[in-house]
């Protein structure tokens, strides 16, 4: 259920461990699989939906198992209400919508898709944060119809008042900005984060091409799978036109070379799944680091302007109490909001910092398990494979002993 | 134990990640088995190797020879860590010792072996294992070099002012044949010899698979000059001369021994086409041409050309023709059910040859581009390893860019290896089906020589005839006046004596063409053996070269695997 086995013996800085495959143990656990997927719907409407499998000791989930029934747009909403919330975690990635149509619906690609899925729902499962979200419990647990009706509330065009208003602001702010002449957005200026922020940009180039590369050398191993193939035919139909003990040579190494186009075409998926996929993987996550750092930038701003505005309504206060103006009150009563405000903004800021410490220390080291395991897999399938190819053409070395000395 | 692997990795890797320039360097040289870099860090490779071999059975065992059990012993010169190499060993765990390969590979050989070499397993420089065919008699000897072009003048007795120039090759040959009497010398010749040449077996030797030359090539002067050009020739050149070399008739044959041996110009006429043979021969072409024709025996020998024999020419066109659309069967025609069975079969052959040729070069150029691809992943590898270095501040960041660098390095080892499967696929495969793609056309050729001797003899048989039929006539219509008609008796004598000549010369031609289908016959004989031979030792490199690259790359991936162990899931 969860192709990343790191994954399983993941501890948080927190303690709580997760192990699927515990009995009925008293340390709560929470496990998700997702599976099954299906095709529903019609032409241009058509989609995947999924199998969502719950199981859980802990109170607030409504019973030890439960199973519903989930499609991508959903997990998209998921992940974005986390990302609204929690700021400052590094949200799980979600594999990207997907690009053509034609491959929409390939096994393969379904596949990739489902076990990305799995794994983005038990990554949120397994941090001790995330894991306690309602959105996660809304998501494992509503009826399809409740499913659909939040769906359709966030994504599309219908966008929460609150969000409108938000998105105005920070057009105002900016406008503001650039009006008052303050040209450079407000930035923080911490070396250390400066140093973060550069590595984050850098490494996402260096992975981007581990990945391109990767991505060819699937494709590398399928074209010489077909080329062995064409060679194997070419050589059997040499072999039929020599006859004899040299034909049979050349038809053995045709049956050998197709044996061969036959491995290197698995190999090639294997590749595809367990190496190439989590570099992908990788990248996407360094991807929702970046929205992250871009949140801090965002929180930062509003606490500065907050404070900015703060100081300037407390300067009209006291001007407006030196003159004994009747608008005093209702100035007061602005300030201490305002007040409030870039005290939370202050706060959130706080807790974003905090937070994101806290993520590159697990980030760094959850990456570094990932990897390992991928190497493993690059490496075992490479030996295997080349320990398949070595085999078959040695095994027909006897055979061409045979003929010459014949 | 990762501490104690890693420090050897960094021992052996040290020549690969000094410096980024380094490293791109090793990845762009395509060709660098001298690179010192490559040998120094492969020397380290192979002890890397040999200390990490222990849970390995291949590397070390005792390599199992393919070969024959009355051949020499394989590998001449000692491998310095093996004490204890058996040839006759039967364990065939590993057909090719990797140190012992990475000798054959890197190490410049001396000794070149002869393709004429017997049927062992041997090794040209810079080769991996290579079989050759025997010489008909093991104990000839017949080596070629072409070598050194130099830029010659034309000299300056030409009409045009501003001489032309023309490149020579310096051809050397090293032989033991009694016939050269000498074992070693060198002459200076041109492309235009090497067509006089060609020209000259073609003519001398109809009927053999005579190898064909190197293409003229259509190109300016100044493309000729070209250092790339001339390289690409001399190659061609060599290959040329020494499948002559390998011809058991040709090259005891006195136009090649005279190629190879005689100094200054070479001293065979260049052309037998009608431009100079008419000024030679002008007296004779009217006469020709008025169809009373004295046809010297041995010109019948040659096939018509174009414009030397019009005449001759006109009448095999008739005769042609008259075989192909006549109601009347031909009085000699090609009986030999078993030659066409054997036609046949060759054209059949070619087809499938020509089919594998074309699979085999994209089997190539798959296995080149996987071989680019991996290098290319480890190079990026290795950007990310250096990266994460620099900016680790982590210790899970320290831990897996060691893990990265284990991949990388891997990834660029497996991809040199690939690059050097490929070069000796191409020698196996590719080269062998290309020779005989080639000797496919010396076939049809030869065939083209017996049919158009065949075409001769039966022209002149009709031609016989027709002047058998004139005589009578002749005669029957002379007997009735009485006395006899002075100028119909001499006209009368005159076509006798013709006839005569044509008899003659239908004897030589029927003489040529038996001739010429023995040769053809023991050439198919000697094609169908060495065919056998060839594309069996084709076979056996191919796949000895497989699984040898494979071992090898199974080797540094099986490395990896180990390295990361820690990471393995623990259930299944």
């Amino acid at each position: 259920m969860v192709t990343f086995e790191g994954m399983e013996q993941h501890r948080t800085s927190s303690g709580s461990s997760q192990s699927p495959r515990s009995p009925s143990s008293s340390q709560p656990f929470l496990s998700v699989s997702v599976t099954d997927p299906v095709k529903l719907g019609n032409g241009v409407q058509a989609y995947i939906s999924y199998r969502v499998i719950t199981k859980t000791n802990c109170p607030e989930y409504q019973g030890p198992e439960k199973i519903v029934i989930r499609r991508y747009s959903d997990f998209v909403w998921l992940r974005d209400r986390l990302f609204e919330k929690y700021k400052g975690i590094f949200i799980p990635p979600l594999p990207e919508k997907s690009a053509v149509e034609k491959f929409r619906f390939s096994a393969e690609f379904i596949e990739m898709r489902r076990q990305a899925l799995d794994v983005f729902v038990n990554r949120i499962a397994a941090h001790h944060e995330l894991q306690q979200s309602e959105d996660l419990r809304t998501f494992l647990q509503a009826e399809e119809e409740t499913m659909e009706r939040l769906r359709s509330h966030e994504t599309g065009i219908f966008k929460k008042p609150s969000d409108l208003m938000q998105i105005f602001k920070d057009v105002q702010s900016k406008v503001s900005d650039v009006v008052l002449g303050k040209e450079k957005p407000v930035e923080e200026s911490d070396p250390e984060y400066e140093k973060l922020k550069h590595y984050i940009f850098e490494l996402e180039n260096h992975l981007a091409e581990a990945q391109k590369h990767a991505y060819r050398l699937v494709k590398r191993h399928r074209e010489l799978g077909q080329s062995l193939s064409d060679f194997g035919k070419a050589v059997k139909l040499l072999g039929a036109s020599e006859g004899n003990a040299l034909g049979k040579a050349f038809s053995e190494l045709g049956i050998k070379s197709e044996i061969l186009s036959v491995k290197l075409q698995k190999e090639a998926q294997q590749l595809l799944m367990s190496f190439e996929e989590p570099l992908k993987d990788y990248v996407r996550a360094v991807q929702s680091i970046k929205a992250t750092i871009a949140e801090r930038a965002n929180a930062f701003r509003r606490q500065c302007e907050l404070a900015e505005t703060m100081k300037l309504k407390e300067i009209n206060l006291d001007k407006l109490m030196l003159i004994r103006s009747d608008k005093v009150a209702e100035a007061e009563r602005e300030y201490h909001e305002l007040k409030a405000e870039s005290e939370q903004a202050t706060k959130t800021f706080g807790t974003i910092v905090k937070l994101m410490n806290e993520e590159i220390g697990r980030f760094q080291e959850q990456k570094t398990l990932d990897m390992g395991i991928a190497f493993h897999e690059f490496a075992k399938g490479q030996a295997r494979l080349a320990n398949g190819i070595a085999d078959a053409w040695r095994s027909l070395l006897p055979k061409l002993e045979a003929c010459s000395s014949s | 134990m990762m501490d104690s692997e890693n420090h050897t990795s960094e021992e052996h890797l040290h020549p690969l990640s000094s410096s980024k320039e380094e490293l791109e360097n090793l990845h762009l040289h395509e060709n660098n088995e001298y690179d010192p870099l490559i040998t120094k860090s492969y020397s380290n490779y192979r002890s890397v190797m040999s200390t990490l071999s222990d849970s390995h059975n291949h590397p070390l065992s005792p390599p199992s020879l393919v070969s024959p059990a009355d051949s020499d012993p394989l590998l001449s010169p000692p491998l310095n860590y093996r004490e204890f190499p058996n040839p006759n060993s039967t364990d065939t765990s590993s057909y090719i010792d990797p140190p012992s390969y990475a000798d054959a590979i890197f190490s410049n050989f001396d000794g070149e072996t002869s393709s004429n070499g017997t049927d062992t397993p041997t090794r040209s420089s810079s080769d991996g294992i290579y079989f050759s065919r025997s010489a008909s008699s093991n104990s000839e000897y017949l080596k070629i070099t072409v070598s050194n072009p130099i830029k010659e003048q034309e000299n300056s007795n030409s009409i045009v002012p501003g001489s032309s120039s023309y490149v020579t090759y310096l051809v050397t040959t090293r032989t033991n044949i009694s016939e050269f009497g000498g074992s070693e010398f060198g002459v200076r010749r041109r492309f235009k010899d090497i067509v006089t040449l060609s020209d000259r077996l073609s003519e001398a030797y109809r009927g053999f698979f005579i190898p064909p030359r190197p293409d003229k090539s259509i190109v300016e002067s100044q493309v000729m000059q070209k250092q790339e050009f001339v390289e690409q020739r001399r190659v061609a050149l060599e290959k040329y001369l020494r499948r002559l070399a390998d011809h058991p008739v040709i090259r005891k044959s006195d136009e090649f021994r005279v190629f190879l041996q005689v100094q200054g110009k070479l001293p065979l006429p260049t052309t037998t086409d009608v431009a100079s043979r008419v000024l030679d021969g002008a007296a004779k072409l009217p006469k020709q041409l008025m169809g009373d024709s004295l046809i010297a025996p041995s010109e019948v020998v040659q096939p018509a050309k174009g414009g030397r024999d019009l005449m001759r020419l006109f009448k095999e066109l008739k005769q042609s023709m008259a075989n192909d659309w006549g109601s009347s069967k031909p009085p000699v025609v090609e009986e030999d059910k078993e030659f066409l069975a054997k036609k046949e079969r060759i054209s059949e052959l070619e087809l499938q040859i020509n089919g594998a040729s074309q699979q085999a070069e994209s089997l190539v150029k798959a296995q080149q581009d996987m071989g680019e691809t991996m290098g290319e992943l480890g190079l990026a590898f290795i950007k990310l390893t250096k990266f994460e270095n620099e900016e680790a501040v982590l210790d899970s960041q320290r831990a897996r860019a060691a893990d990265m660098k284990g991949v990388a390095t891997a990834a660029v080892k497996a991809s040199r290896l690939f690059r050097e499967l490929n070069s000796q696929t191409v020698k196996h495969l590719q080269d062998t089906l290309h020779e005989y793609l080639g000797l496919m056309l010396a076939v049809h050729s030869a065939f083209t020589d017996r049919s158009s001797a065949l075409l001769t003899v039966q022209t002149l048989l009709s031609e016989l005839s027709s002047l058998q039929s004139r005589a009578e006539k002749l005669e029957a219509a002379s007997s009735k006046i009485f006395g006899g008609d002075k100028s119909r008796i001499r006209k009368l004598e005159e076509l006798q004596e013709t006839i005569r000549a044509t008899e003659d010369a239908k004897n030589v031609a029927i003489r040529e063409y038996e001739r010429i289908k023995e040769n053809n016959r023991s050439e198919l004989e000697r094609l169908d053996r060495e065919r056998q031979t060839d594309f069996l030792n084709m076979l056996k490199g191919f796949v000895v070269n497989q699984v040898g690259y494979a071992e090898k790359i199974a080797n540094v991936w099986t490395k990896v695997v180990e390295d990361t162990r820690g990471y393995a899931k623990e259930s299944t």
